[in-house]
């Protein structure tokens, strides 16, 4: 009878799988990941180390000596001890962190614009005690348009009316709205002394989220040549709340992770991030088996470095708010070994 | 190297290895990294009196080095500049 091995659900649960039970996990997740998003299977020996790699009892799971990756975080600190600038110390002193990214709690690109004047003094002061690149980041949040948040239409009321043309026009308004608002405050922050910005969670409420994104990057790109643009993602797939809005004559329902980074890249970012859901009912080792699966070809293809999302519920890391270092480690060190990631 | 150059980790590293005259393996070694970033003032974790002396720069002063010694353009740096410079 095969031993047990102690892993984890995809949401944080402990469960005890034999060999076989983890190898079946992982030749079905790379099938869902061949199934739904029309991607190549994983080779026999990348099926066999992902074996390896969750067949181990080890607390942690770690990369090569000599294969470390640079690590980018979407906001850092908690914003519960001290300041915003002592955050981004943290991260840099004791979480090694190789770039460090101020932000507001609202996390996203309107409200951030009211505050405008702190947050550029903030990032002023951070510059001066900050070796690593330290950036902004918020969230496109093409929500915050719609009543009773904004002044257009809310499209999740008006499409379950049927009233599909209103549910497009206040979408394309938003976007033209949202693009004005992120490259009002990436212009103000890049004017403060940041080193990059960040569109984090884009694409969140669907194709004319993404749209805006794209299109404040490409402002962004064209005033800034040099400036560093990070992107990541919402989910692994572009959802198609407006279904026909377009990006250099691309169609952007619908798009996954090598479609969306090539998108990205030609607007201007210099780091793309895609974000492979997790599914809580499944093993982690499924989910990181199906992530790899859908990124394989992005990271391959791609022209500008990949930071695979790696956090609570994406990336096959457990949907928990303490994602345990056993599943995260090895999340990461797969991801690293097979995709050959720039980052996390 | 990927924040402003947009350069992919590979080459990343073989170009900061070569502007330091390390090997790429030694990029990610802490005990040789230590005294590379003493001696070329890049900034290190800061254990002021242990690990950092008074002269050791830190922020955005081993920023300034990193741009010269990487030849990029950092825009803390960049913006830093411009402002030191318009004031005279």
């Amino acid at each position: 009878m095969e031993s047990s091995i102690p892993t984890r659900m995809g949401d944080g649960a402990l469960v005890r799988l034999t060999p076989a039970e983890i190898e079946t996990a992982i030749r079905d997740g790379v099938a869902a990941a061949v199934k739904r998003a029309r991607v190549k299977p994983l080779t026999e020996d990348e099926i066999a180390h992902l074996l390896d790699i969750f067949s181990s009892r080890s607390r942690f799971s770690a990369v090569d000596i000599g294969d470390e990756v640079t690590l980018s975080y979407d906001g850092c600190g908690s914003q519960d001890m001290g300041t915003r600038v002592n955050d981004l110390q943290y991260y840099e002193q004791y979480l090694c962190a190789d770039s460090v990214e101020l932000y507001h709690h609202d996390y996203s690109y309107k409200p951030a614009k009211a505050v405008l004047g702190l947050e550029q003094t903030t990032m002023r002061q951070a510059q001066f005690l900050i070796t690593a690149p330290c950036g902004y980041g918020a969230m496109p949040d093409l929500g915050l348009y719609t009543v009773p948040d904004g002044p257009l239409a809310n499209w999740s009321q008006l499409l379950p009316m049927g009233k599909i043309g209103e549910a497009r026009a206040a979408q394309e308004e938003a976007v033209e709205l949202a693009a004005a608002d992120i490259f009002l405050v990436a212009a103000s922050m890049a004017d403060a002394g940041a080193d990059f910005i960040d569109l984090d969670t884009a694409g969140a409420a669907g194709d004319a989220d993404f749209l805006a994104a794209l299109k404040a990057i490409e402002r962004i790109r064209a005033r800034f040549p040099d400036l560093g643009i990070q992107i990541g993602m919402a989910s692994e797939f572009v959802l198609g709340m407006h279904g026909e809005l377009e990006y250099d004559g691309v169609r952007l329902a619908g798009l996954w992770p090598r479609e969306q980074m090539m998108l990205a890249a030609k607007a201007g970012v210099t780091i793309f991030g895609p974000a492979i859901n997790v599914n809580t009912g499944k093993p982690v080792a499924w989910n990181v088996a199906r992530t790899i699966a859908i990124v394989k070809q992005c990271c391959e293809e791609s022209t500008v470095p990949v930071h695979l999302n790696g956090g609570m519920g994406v990336g096959g890391v457990p949907m928990h708010i303490l994602p345990p270092g056993d599943a995260t480690s090895r999340a990461s060190r797969a991801a690293v070994d097979i995709l050959r990631l720039d980052g996390l | 190297m990927q924040i402003t150059r947009g350069m992919r980790l590979k080459q990343a590293k073989e170009y900061v290895a070569g502007k330091l005259s390390v090997s790429v393996m030694d990029l990610s070694d802490p005990v040789v990294m230590l005294d590379v970033r003493k001696e070329r003032g890049l900034g290190a974790s800061t254990e002021a009196g242990e690990i950092l002396y008074v002269d050791d720069p830190v922020g955005l002063e081993a920023k300034f080095h990193i741009a010269e010694l990487l030849d990029i353009p950092i825009n803390s740096v960049e913006r830093f500049k411009a402002m030191t410079g318009a004031r005279g």
